[in-house]
C-alpha cells in the first residue's frame, strides 16, 4: 500500500503537469491521433488500460484490487470512468464479447453506456452481463485512488472536492498526498484548501512541535472539519500542550465565525430592509411629496408582482428574461392604473388627507377583488431564473445569496434612479415646485393638475417595479399587498415624510434591527418590538429621521 | 331633567333614541310572545344579529366621538374594541370550569393543550364579574390613556396619528396571535357556555344580552351628546376646526384630546365586551387595521359630527354584508370598495347629510 502510494505520489506532478499545460496536452493526443482532439476516443488510451480492465473481470478480489491500482498508476484520466461506476457498484461486463459496460436496470432489462464515453449502446437482458463484485477492502481503495486522480484534474472544482473529500474521510497518508501536489496547485482556494488539509494530516501523523505548529496554522481556516478535528482534540489531548494550543485555536476560529455570523445578519438585515425601502419609496413620492396617503400602494404593489407572472405565462421559453421585460412592464401598469385613480378620485380630495386615505382604501380593496375573480383567489407560481438562485461562496461559514444580493443592488438602483428623476429632471423640477407651494407654482406656470397626475403615476410605476422584485421573495397572492402596507408608512413615517434619503435610512435601519433582534426573540415578536419602537420614537421626533424644514413643514 | 337637557336641540338624537327603544321593545316582545310558527315571531338568530349591530352602532358612536368632533381619525378602535371583548371572553373562558373538551376545572382548554400547568398571573381574578367588568372599561382606557398622553403631548397628529394608531393595532393583532401570549393564539377564546350562571344559548339570555346593548348604546350616546354639548365638547369642536389657535388662546389641547380619546376608548371597550358573548368567539382577527379602517367608514357612510349618523352608518353598512356575504359574496368587496370611494368623493356629510339636505330644500 505505502509503496503504491509513494509511486502515484511520483505519477501525480508528471500528469498535472501535462494536465495543466494543455498545449502540450492536445500536441501529444493529436502526434497520436491527428483526427480526434480528445482522448476520450483514442484507443491507444484505452490499450494502456487494457491489461487493468481484463484484471478486473477475474472472479479474485486480490486480482480486483491489484486492477484498480494499476487503473489509477496509469495517471490517465480515463481511469476515472472505470473507478466511479465501479465503486457505485454499476460497472459489468458482457458475457458474449467481454466488454466493460456500465448498466442501468430499466425494467427488466438493462440500460448499457460505455465508460468512455457515455454513448448507448443498447438494452441487453440480465443474463447476458455480470456484475463486477466489489468488496470492503476494494470500496476503501478505490476512494483513495478516485481522489487521488480527481486531485490532478484539469477542472479547479472537482479538484477542490476531492480535497473536501479527503479531509472528511481522515484518508490515510493526507498529508502526504497533499504535500506532492501543493506546490504545483495554481488555484489560490483549492491551494490553501491543501494546505489546511495538510496541516490536519500532520496532526494525526507528526511530531509535538509539528502538531502545535499545525494548529497554530489551522486557527485561520473556518472549514468545519477543522473545527470538529480541534474539538476532538482539545478533548483527547487534555491539559497537554497541545490540548491547550488546540483550545487557543479554537477560540480564534469561534471569534472569527461569530464575526462572519454579524456579516450574514447585517446581510440578511440589508436585504430586508432592501425590500422595506422598494415597497416604500414610491410611497415617499406620494405620501412625501405630495401628501397623499394612498392605502392602495400595496396593492400596486401587487399588480407589478402579477405582471411579472403574466410576463412569464407568456414567454415560458424565456424565464431568464422575463424579469428585464416584467420591470418596464409593471411600471407601466402600475403607473398607468395609478394615473387613473389619480384622476379618477384623488383630484378631488386634494387637501382632505384623511378622505384620501378612506377613498384609496377602498380602492385597495376593488383592486384586490378584481385579482381575485379575475385571475385567482389563490396564490399564482412566479418562477426564479436560474440567475437569481444559488449563492455567492465567500467562505466556508459566509455565504451570501445572489437573490438577496440582486435585490439590495435592484433597490439602490431604484432609488438612485428615483432620485435622479426628482432632482435633474423637468418633471422632477415641477413635482418639487408644487409640493413646496401649489399656488406659486401654478403662477410661475406649472400645469399642477398634469404634474400631480405624473408624479402619482411615477410612485405607482415604482411600487410595481417593487412588485416585480417581491414577486422573486414571497407568495404572490391577491394578500401581497396588505402585508407591505403598513411596514410601508413606518418606514416612511420613520425616515421623515418627504425626505427619500430617510426613507433609504429608515427603510435599512428597521431591516438590519429586525434581523438582530429575529434570533433572540423570534420573528413575530421582532416586529411587534420594532413597531412599537417606531411608535415612541415618532412621540419623540414626530417628524422622523430627517424632518423637512421651512415654511412647508406647516399643514 | 338631565335627559331633556341632552336632548333639547338634538331631533335626530330624540328620534334615533325613540326609534331604538321602540325597535328593542318589539323585537323582544315578538321573540318571545309570539310563538314560533307565527310569521311575527323574530328567530334568536336575528335578535343576536341585531345585538350585534348594535355592539357595531356603540363603537361607531365611540369613533364619531373623536374624529367627527375631535378631528382625530383612529385607525385603532378595533384595538380597544377587541381588547375589551378579549376581557369578557376571559371571564366567560373562566366560567366553562371543568365542561371543556379536556376537563381541565383550573386551566381553559388551550392552554392544557399547550401543556402549561398554571394559570397566568394576567389571567388571575377574570373568574370574578365585577373583575372582568373593570378590565373591559380599564385595560382599554390605560392602554387609550398611555398612548394618548404620548402621542398628544408631543403633539403628533392628523395623519401620522392614524398611521401610529394603525401601527398600534396591528402590533397587538401580531402579539395575539402568539400562542405564548395566552390568549389562545389564533384560535382565540370560544366555546363559552354561560354568562353570570345564564345559559348562553337560551333566548332569555340572547334577549337579555340584545336589551344590554340597546341599553349601553342608548347611554353610550346620551354620554358623548352630554361631552359634546359641554364646554369640553366646544372646546374639541375648536381643536378639530383650529388647533394652533386653541393652543394660542390658552386651552391645554392634550388635555382635552386626552380625555375625549380615553373615554371613547372605554366606549369601544364596552362595546367590544357585548359583542363577544353575542358572537360566542373573540380572535386576533379582531385586531386587524382592515377591521378598523372599515368601522371608520361606516361612520362616514352615516355621516360625520351627528352622533346618531354613526348609528345609521354602522347599522347600514353592516345590514349590507350580512346580506352581500350571503347572497353575493364576491360582490361584498367591490360594494365594499365602491362605498369608500363614493362616499368620500361625493357624500362627504354622508346619509344624514343627504337628508339634511333634502330638508333644507323642501
Amino acid at each position: 500500500m505505502t509503496t503504491f502510494l509513494r509511486r502515484t505520489g511520483m505519477q501525480i506532478p508528471w500528469l498535472k503537469l501535462l494536465a495543466r499545460h494543455h498545449v502540450i496536452w492536445c500536441l501529444v493526443v493529436s502526434a497520436l491521433l491527428p483526427l480526434n482532439s480528445y482522448a476520450a476516443d483514442d484507443p491507444a488510451a484505452n490499450n494502456r488500460l487494457e491489461p487493468a480492465l481484463k484484471l478486473l473481470k477475474t472472479g479474485s478480489f486480490k486480482e480486483k484490487l491489484h486492477a484498480i491500482e494499476l487503473l489509477a498508476a496509469s495517471g490517465d484520466p480515463l481511469a476515472l470512468n472505470y473507478l466511479k461506476p465501479l465503486l457505485q457498484a454499476r460497472l459489468y461486463y458482457r458475457k458474449d464479447n467481454g466488454d466493460i459496460v456500465i448498466a442501468e436496470r430499466e425494467g427488466s432489462q438493462y440500460q448499457l453506456t460505455a465508460p468512455v464515453d457515455g454513448t448507448a449502446l443498447g438494452r441487453v437482458k440480465k443474463r447476458s452481463i455480470k456484475k463486477i463484485t466489489i468488496n470492503n477492502a476494494m470500496r476503501r481503495l478505490l476512494r483513495e485512488k478516485i481522489a487521488g486522480l480527481s486531485l490532478t484534474n484539469p477542472d479547479p472544482k472537482i479538484r477542490e472536492a476531492a480535497v473536501n473529500e479527503m479531509i472528511t474521510s481522515r484518508a490515510n497518508g493526507l498529508a502526504r498526498t497533499l504535500k506532492g501536489l501543493v506546490d504545483q496547485e495554481e488555484d489560490a482556494s483549492v491551494k490553501a484548501l491543501m494546505q489546511t488539509g495538510i496541516a490536519l494530516g500532520v496532526l494525526d501523523t507528526g511530531t509535538d512541535e509539528e502538531k502545535i505548529a499545525a494548529i497554530s496554522q489551522l486557527s485561520h481556516s473556518l472549514n468545519p472539519a477543522v473545527r470538529n478535528r480541534l474539538e476532538q482534540l482539545s478533548a483527547d489531548a487534555g491539559t497537554s500542550k497541545i490540548g491547550k494550543a488546540a483550545r487557543k485555536a479554537l477560540v480564534t476560529i469561534e471569534g472569527r465565525v461569530a464575526f462572519y455570523n454579524h456579516i450574514e445578519t447585517l446581510f440578511f438585515g440589508l436585504s430586508l430592509g432592501s425590500v422595506l425601502v422598494l415597497a416604500a419609496i414610491g410611497l415617499a413620492i406620494t405620501f412625501g411629496v405630495m401628501g397623499v396617503i394612498n392605502m392602495a400602494h400595496g396593492e400596486l404593489i401587487m399588480l407589478g408582482a402579477y405582471t411579472t407572472y403574466l410576463i412569464q405565462q407568456m414567454m415560458p421559453a424565456y424565464i431568464g428574461w422575463s424579469l428585464l421585460v416584467a420591470v418596464p412592464a409593471a411600471f407601466l401598469v402600475s403607473g398607468a392604473v395609478g394615473i387613473v385613480i389619480e384622476r379618477g378620485i384623488i383630484r378631488f380630495l386634494y387637501g382632505r388627507p384623511l378622505e384620501t386615505l378612506l377613498a384609496t382604501f377602498g380602492v385597495s380593496l376593488i383592486l384586490q377583488q378584481i385579482v381575485r375573480t379575475v385571475i385567482s383567489p389563490q396564490n399564482v407560481p412566479v418562477l426564479n431564473p436560474s440567475w437569481m438562485s444559488g449563492s455567492l461562496q465567500v467562505n466556508s461559514v459566509l455565504s451570501l445569496t445572489y437573490n438577496r444580493l440582486y435585490i439590495i443592488v435592484f433597490s439602490l438602483a431604484v432609488f438612485i434612479a428615483l432620485f435622479l428623476v426628482l432632482k435633474k429632471t423637468r418633471l422632477g423640477l415641477g413635482v418639487r415646485a408644487v409640493s413646496q407651494n401649489r399656488a406659486m407654482a401654478r403662477a410661475m406656470g406649472v400645469r399642477s393638475g398634469r404634474v400631480d397626475a405624473m408624479t402619482f403615476g411615477l410612485g405607482s410605476g415604482i411600487a410595481g417595479v417593487a412588485g416585480v422584485a417581491l414577486s422573486q421573495l414571497t407568495n404572490v397572492g391577491p394578500n401581497l399587498g396588505q402585508s407591505y402596507i403598513i411596514d410601508s408608512f413606518m418606514v416612511v413615517v420613520f425616515g421623515g415624510v418627504g425626505s427619500l434619503l430617510g426613507t433609504l435610512v429608515a427603510g435599512l435601519s428597521l431591516g438590519v434591527a429586525n434581523k438582530i433582534l429575529e434570533p433572540s426573540v423570534g420573528a413575530v415578536l421582532a416586529k411587534i418590538l420594532v413597531l412599537v419602537f417606531i411608535i415612541l420614537f415618532i412621540q419623540k421626533r414626530p417628524r422622523g429621521l430627517f424632518p423637512q424644514k421651512g415654511r412647508a413643514v406647516e399643514n | 331633567m338631565i335627559l331633556i337637557d341632552i336632548l333639547k336641540k338634538d331631533r335626530g338624537g330624540q328620534i334615533f333614541l325613540a326609534v331604538l327603544l321602540v325597535t328593542t321593545v318589539t323585537v323582544a316582545c315578538l321573540n318571545l310572545a309570539v310563538p314560533e310558527s307565527s310569521v311575527w315571531h323574530v328567530s334568536t338568530y336575528t335578535v343576536t344579529l341585531l345585538g350585534k349591530y348594535l355592539t357595531y352602532a356603540l363603537l361607531a358612536v365611540a369613533v364619531d366621538l373623536v374624529w367627527g368632533y375631535l378631528g382625530i381619525l383612529s385607525l385603532g378602535h378595533s384595538a380597544f374594541f377587541a381588547l375589551g371583548g378579549y376581557a369578557m371572553g376571559m371571564y366567560l373562558m373562566r366560567q366553562i370550569g371543568d365542561r371543556g373538551v379536556y376537563g381541565n376545572a383550573n386551566l381553559p382548554d388551550f392552554m392544557v393543550f399547550l401543556n402549561w400547568h398554571e394559570l397566568p398571573w394576567f389571567w388571575y381574578g377574570f373568574d370574578m364579574f365585577w373583575f372582568a367588568a373593570l378590565m373591559v372599561v380599564l385595560v382599554p382606557g390605560i392602554l387609550a390613556f398611555i398612548f394618548g398622553w404620548l402621542a398628544f403631548r408631543s403633539q403628533v397628529t392628523g395623519v401620522y396619528l392614524s398611521i401610529i394608531t394603525q401601527a398600534l393595532t396591528y402590533a397587538l393583532m401580531l402579539a395575539f396571535f402568539r400562542n405564548e401570549m395566552g390568549f389562545g393564539g389564533n384560535n382565540g377564546l370560544t366555546d363559552f357556555k354561560d354568562i353570570l350562571g345564564f345559559d348562553l344559548q337560551a333566548d332569555s339570555t340572547r334577549i337579555g344580552l340584545f336589551v344590554a346593548s340597546a341599553i349601553a348604546l342608548a347611554l353610550g350616546y346620551l354620554a358623548c351628546r352630554y361631552i359634546v354639548n359641554s364646554r369640553l365638547g366646544r372646546v374639541a369642536v375648536a381643536i378639530r376646526d383650529a388647533e394652533d389657535r386653541t393652543r394660542f388662546i390658552g386651552y391645554r389641547v392634550d388635555h382635552v384630546k386626552l380625555w375625549i380619546f380615553t373615554f371613547s376608548a372605554v366606549l369601544a371597550g364596552v362595546a367590544g365586551a357585548l359583542y363577544v358573548p353575542q358572537v360566542g368567539i373573540i380572535n386576533p382577527g379582531e385586531f386587524s387595521p382592515l377591521n378598523s379602517i372599515e368601522l371608520v367608514v361606516w361612520v362616514a357612510v352615516g355621516g360625520r359630527a351627528t352622533l346618531y349618523g354613526a348609528v345609521l352608518g354602522a347599522i347600514a353598512v353592516n345590514y349590507g354584508k350580512t346580506y352581500f356575504t350571503a347572497a353575493l359574496p364576491d360582490l361584498w368587496l367591490f360594494a365594499l370598495g365602491a362605498l369608500f370611494i363614493l362616499v368620500t368623493v361625493l357624500l362627504p356629510r354622508g346619509i344624514v347629510g343627504l337628508l339634511r339636505r333634502r330638508e333644507a330644500t323642501q
